[in-house]
């Protein structure tokens, strides 16, 4: 029995091609896919994301619990609303979930969580809570009594959009800088997202959600599927869970350095492991020059040794197949490498891993 | 809803068969294998003169979403190639029977006569 989402009833009315996702009945497109796509880059599209786990802590011990829980450091939040991106990881350095944190007041944050992973990630958080005796309550939102409904609102006019089907919002989002959230009645809006665009990811009463798209909708937002939500964030140079990293794959060979405040003496899971282990490979772009689809688990050949794609696509915006891909260590963005599709191996070259954003190529 | 012309046989892997008048079979994907894969950006069709056994994979449709397999539906060897079908992958999302993707010779005629009609075809494709 797959798990429905409160907007099962309002994809399957637009005629959506349902998959099944992780356990998950959900929209993979509702039409073409291309055409949502590019309604993200130029106009403004939206996803039903309400699969995603909205967890909230509260308790004196928010931030020092946080601090030890994540590879990025909860003392870059000093501004209430800020959000960072962060890697939650084993002792052995692997990726258990890469999560978003709200900082709210020093009593109250919210984390969102991958929908694959927030079971495991709300028993290890428990468990970690308990271990280190922090006075932190854990308590996620998806499901249930209060539970939270998740839309994203994508794209260059995304903010006008919502201004208009939330007028009473505007003052308080308006100005948002990016990755920020701001909370107005029952409404938790976030200038976040998972596109490479502006927009915000509207959290509100799982059952408001309904109301809420179909007014959307109403506005000329174009309701947008899973598949483009794969094409826009992979242009995007964003990392999927599951596919680019896993418990396996120290987020130092995942792109996610960036993510990780090691040079403080803060301790965190896992940081003897980074620290251990150094950088084994680099996460970089790949551009197929030949004609043909890059893929997850294709095998990548270049004069440093062999590398592996970890997602991969066509790219509507570039008119290419695109990839993020990891890579040994030596080689050098600009070097043209070659991929093993099917037996065949074909040129591509190598680029940052960063392909589109706000509506324009970056390659 | 997807569309199974009468006129044409099908293989349970999703492909269509014509049989034209000089004793050849043009071959295709159906209108429910384009619409289940979504748009299509990258055909990869066979080499002229190659012989196929039948179900052995022969061309290769790519949408955004996956890559999939065309088989031969028979046995037989490919006479000719639809260049503008890989040229414009769109094309068989815009029309699957319009956009033909290689023509074969069979070794044998009765093997094409074998192939599902339009309404077994259809019975498949609902299961799908």
């Amino acid at each position: 029995m797959l798990k429905k989402t409160v907007l099962n009833d309002a994809h399957r009315a637009l005629n959506a091609r349902m998959v099944d996702f992780g356990g998950w009945d959900m929209p993979v497109n509702y039409g073409s896919q291309i055409e949502e796509h590019h309604a993200v880059r130029k106009d403004c599209g939206m996803f039903d994301v309400s699969h995603m786990c909205p967890v909230d802590l509260t308790g004196t011990d928010c931030r020092p619990f946080l601090s030890r829980l994540v590879a990025n450091d909860v003392a870059k939040l000093t501004v209430a609303g800020k959000a960072l991106y962060a890697a939650m990881l084993n002792d052995a350095g692997g990726v258990i979930d890469d999560l978003i944190i709200y900082f709210l007041t020093d009593t109250k944050f919210r984390i969102v969580v991958n929908a694959g992973t927030a079971e495991k990630d709300l028993a290890w958080m428990q468990a970690k809570a308990a271990e280190w005796k922090m006075d932190v309550t854990i308590t996620q939102r998806r499901d249930g009594a209060n539970n939270l409904g998740i839309i994203a609102v994508q794209g260059p006019n995304a903010r006008a959009k919502v201004w208009q089907v939330l007028p009473q919002a505007k003052a308080a989002i308006a100005e948002l800088k990016p990755f920020f959230a701001a909370e107005v009645d029952q409404y938790f809006i976030a200038s976040t997202g998972y596109t490479g665009e502006d927009g915000y990811e509207i959290m509100l009463p799982a059952n408001e959600a309904e109301a809420m798209w179909n007014a959307l909708k109403d506005a000329g937002v174009a309701p947008c599927g899973l598949g483009a939500r794969d094409t826009l964030r992979l242009e995007a140079g964003m990392n999927l869970y599951g596919q680019d990293m896993d418990e396996t794959v120290s987020p130092l060979d995942a792109g996610l350095a960036w993510t990780v405040a090691m040079k403080d003496a803060r301790d965190f899971v896992g940081k003897a492991a980074l620290t251990a282990n150094g950088q084994q490979k680099q996460f970089l772009g790949l551009i197929l020059l030949d004609k043909g689809v890059l893929r997850g688990h294709q095998q990548v050949v270049t004069k440093q040794g062999n590398g592996e794609i970890t997602s991969g696509s066509f790219s509507p915006t570039l008119q290419q197949s695109i990839a993020l891909a990891r890579l040994p260590l030596g080689v050098a963005i600009g070097d043209e490498v070659e991929v093993d599709i099917r037996g065949k191996l074909l040129k591509a070259k190598v680029t940052k891993p960063v392909f589109a954003r706000n509506g324009k190529a970056v390659q | 809803m997807s569309n199974v012309p009468s006129n044409l046989k099908y293989a349970a892997s999703h492909e269509w068969v014509l049989k034209n008048a000089d004793g050849s079979v043009t071959v295709g994907i159906s209108d429910h294998a384009q619409e289940a894969l979504g748009d299509l950006v990258f055909v990869e069709l066979p080499e002229v003169g190659a012989h196929y056994a039948a179900e052995k994979e022969i061309a290769v449709v790519e949408s955004v979403k996956a890559a999939a397999d065309v088989y031969a539906p028979i046995a037989g060897t490919v006479t000719e190639v639809n260049q503008a079908a890989a040229d414009a992958p769109e094309s068989v999302n815009a029309d699957a029977y319009a956009a033909w993707l290689f023509k074969m010779t069979p070794d044998n005629m009765a093997d094409v006569d074998a192939l599902l009609d339009a309404a077994a075809y259809q019975a498949v494709a609902d299961a799908a």
